[in-house]
C-alpha cells in the first residue's frame, strides 16, 4: 500500500488557513465519526426489527429487546443519531467555508454540543429499552431529556448563526439559509411538542399538556415538520454546499434556490393534518393539510431540478465519480419521495395507503433514498479533505457501496408498495353479504414474504455502510487501493479539435 | 376602533398579507438589478477553501 498523506508529517492537529481564517476542524472530525457510527447502528437495528416482524421468534421473549422498544432505537439512531451528526458535522464545515469565518464560540463549544448531543442520544436510547417512553413518534424521550436536548440545541444554534453573524462575505450563502431555517424550526418543534407536566420531581413519566385530538395535531405539527425542517431542510443544506463543491460548478439556478427556500419554508409548516386524515381532526383542517401538501410539490421538485441540473454539462461526471452519483442519485429519491408523498396525502389515496406497509415504504425512499445517500456522498467527500488525505482509498469501493445500497432501497421500497396495496385492499374487501372478507391475521399472514424481501433489502443497506466504514477506516490511515482507475474521457469535440 | 379590533381585522386577510409577502420575494429574486449579486453569491462554494499549514 502506498502513503497518501499529503505532507508524510501532518498531524491531524494543523488548520486549514484562508487568507487569515482558521477553519474549525477537530469537532468536525468527531461529528464525522459519530455519524458514520450511528448509521451503522441504526441500519443494523432496523435490519434486525425487520427480520423481528419477519420472524416474531427474534422478539426473544424479552421486554428489552421486543419490537416496540427496539422500534424507536432504530428510527431515533437513523434520524436524530446518524442524521443528526451529519447535519451537525456538515453545517459546522460549510457554514466556516461559505462565511469565511471560523466557529462562533470556536472549538470548544463544537466538542462540548458534540459530547452532549451523542451522550443525550444514549440516554435516550437506554430510556426507550428500559421503557421509558412519551409514545410520540420521533419525540419518544421523557421531559428530563427533552430539557437537556433544548440546551444542547440552543448552544448549536448560537454557534451556527454566531458564525453567520460574524461572517467575512457579504452574501449568507443560500445553504447556509436552509441550515439555520433547521435549526430555528426545529428548536420550535421541539419545545412546542414537548409541553409536558412532569408526575414527579425525580420520575420520569410525564403527561402532554394538551389531551385529545388537540395533543394529535401538535404531534403531526412536530412529527410532519420534523421531516420538512430536519430530514429535508437540514439535507438540502447538504445539497446546496456538496452538490456544487464535488461538481465544481455552482449550483444551476441561484435565483430558483431563494424561491425553493422561501416557498419550501411557506408551505411545509401546514402539512401536518395529512397525517390525521378520517380521524376526529376537523374536516376542513384534515383538507388544509392536504391542499397545502399537495402545494409542496412545486417547491419539492423545483429544488430536485436544482440539483440535478446543476450537473448540466458535466453529466460525464456521474460515470466517474461515484460520490457525485451518490449525491444526485439523492436529489432523484428526493424527486421521486416528494412526489409520492402529496400523492399520499390526498384523502382518497389516503383511505387506502394509511396504517399499512405503504407509509413505511414511502418514509424509507425519502429516508434510504434521499437522507441516507446525500449523507454518504458528503461523508465520501469530507474524509478524505478532513483527514487531510489527497483522495479516497478506493472509488472502486464507493461504487460498490453504491450498487448495494441501491439494490436494497429497490428491494425494500417494491416490497412495501406490493405489501401496503395488498393490505390496504384485503382490509376494505367485503363479500356479497355485506361482511369483512379477510380476518385481520390473514392479512398478517399475506404481508410475510414481503416482510423477508424488506429484511433482505435491509442487510444489502447495511453490507453497502459495511464496505463505507472499510473504505472511510483505510482512507484515514492514508492508504490507496491499487486498482482500475476512472477514466474521464475527453468529449468528442474536443477530440475533433485535436 | 381600538386595537384589539384593528388587529382582528388585519388578522383574518393573513392569506393576503402572506401572499404579498411571497410576491415580494418572488419579484426580489427575479429582479433583473439583483442578477450579478445572485451569479457572485452561486460561486461562494467554489472559492478558496483555504491552505494546510
Amino acid at each position: 500500500m502506498t502513503s497518501a498523506t499529503l505532507t508524510s508529517g501532518a498531524t491531524l492537529g494543523s488548520q486549514r488557513v484562508s487568507e487569515d481564517v482558521r477553519y474549525n476542524e477537530d469537532a468536525i472530525r468527531l461529528f464525522v465519526i459519530a455519524a458514520v457510527f450511528w448509521g451503522v447502528v441504526g441500519f443494523l437495528a432496523g435490519t434486525f426489527i425487520a427480520l423481528q416482524l419477519a420472524f416474531p421468534a427474534l422478539n426473544l421473549g424479552l421486554e428489552w429487546t421486543s419490537f416496540g422498544r427496539l422500534r424507536p432505537v432504530h428510527t431515533s439512531a437513523v434520524i436524530f443519531a446518524f442524521g443528526g451528526n451529519v447535519l451537525l458535522a456538515t453545517s459546522l464545515y460549510s457554514v466556516q467555508r461559505t462565511c469565511r469565518q471560523h466557529l462562533f464560540g470556536g472549538e470548544g463549544l463544537a466538542k462540548f454540543i458534540f459530547w452532549n448531543y451523542n451522550i443525550f442520544i444514549v440516554l435516550a436510547a437506554l430510556s426507550y429499552v428500559l421503557g421509558f417512553t412519551q409514545g410520540k413518534e420521533y419525540a419518544e424521550p421523557e421531559w428530563i431529556l427533552d430539557l437537556y436536548l433544548t440546551v444542547v440545541w440552543v448552544l448549536y444554534a448560537v454557534q451556527f448563526i454566531g458564525t453567520v453573524m460574524t461572517r467575512r462575505e457579504s452574501h449568507i450563502y443560500v445553504a447556509n439559509w436552509f441550515f439555520m431555517a433547521f435549526i430555528l424550526t426545529v428548536a420550535i418543534l421541539h419545545i412546542g411538542n414537548n409541553v409536558n407536566v412532569p408526575v414527579s420531581l425525580f420520575g420520569m413519566k410525564s403527561y402532554t399538556y394538551v389531551s385529545g385530538v388537540q395533543s394529535a395535531m401538535v404531534q403531526w405539527w412536530y412529527g410532519h415538520n420534523a421531516v420538512g425542517f430536519f430530514l429535508t431542510a437540514g439535507f438540502l443544506g447538504i445539497m446546496y454546499y456538496f452538490v456544487p463543491k464535488r461538481a465544481e460548478r455552482p449550483v444551476y439556478s441561484y435565483r430558483l434556490s431563494i424561491v425553493h427556500f422561501w416557498t419550501l419554508i411557506f408551505l411545509y409548516i401546514w402539512a401536518g393534518p395529512h397525517h390525521l386524515h378520517y380521524t376526529s381532526l376537523p374536516d376542513w383542517a384534515q383538507t388544509l393539510g392536504m391542499t397545502f401538501s399537495v402545494m409542496l410539490w412545486m417547491p419539492s421538485w423545483g429544488g430536485m431540478i436544482n440539483g440535478i441540473m446543476t450537473l448540466s454539462g458535466a453529466w460525464d461526471k456521474l460515470r466517474t465519480d461515484p460520490v457525485l452519483r451518490f449525491l444526485v442519485t439523492s436529489v432523484a429519491f428526493y424527486g421521486m419521495s416528494t412526489f409520492e408523498g402529496p400523492l399520499m396525502s390526498v384523502k382518497p389515496v389516503n383511505a387506502l395507503s394509511h396504517y399499512t406497509d405503504w407509509t413505511v415504504g414511502h418514509v424509507h425512499s425519502g429516508a434510504l433514498g434521499w437522507v441516507a445517500f446525500i449523507s454518504f456522498g458528503a461523508i465520501y467527500y469530507l474524509v478524505p479533505v478532513l483527514w487531510k488525505r489527497s483522495q479516497l482509498y478506493s472509488l472502486r469501493l464507493v461504487s460498490y457501496h453504491f450498487w448495494t445500497a441501491t439494490i436494497g432501497i429497490v428491494l425494500y421500497i417494491t416490497a412495501m408498495w406490493v405489501s401496503g396495496i395488498m393490505q390496504g385492499l384485503m382490509w376494505r374487501a367485503y363479500d356479497n353479504l355485506g361482511f369483512l372478507q379477510y380476518s385481520f391475521v390473514e392479512t398478517v399472514a399475506a404481508m410475510h414474504p414481503f416482510y423477508v424481501i424488506r429484511a433482505m433489502g435491509g442487510v444489502l443497506f447495511v453490507t453497502g455502510a459495511l464496505i463505507m466504514v472499510y473504505n472511510l477506516w483505510r482512507t484515514a490511515k492514508g492508504d490507496v487501493r491499487i486498482e482500475k482507475p476512472y477514466v474521464t474521457t475527453p468529449h468528442k469535440a474536443t477530440v475533433g479539435a485535436a | 376602533m381600538d386595537l384589539d379590533s384593528i388587529t382582528v381585522m388585519l388578522r383574518s386577510f393573513w392569506t393576503v398579507w402572506l401572499m404579498l409577502l411571497l410576491t415580494g420575494i418572488l419579484v426580489y429574486a427575479m429582479w433583473p438589478g439583483n442578477r450579478r449579486t445572485f451569479d457572485d453569491a452561486a460561486q461562494i462554494p467554489l472559492k478558496d477553501d483555504g491552505q494546510e499549514l
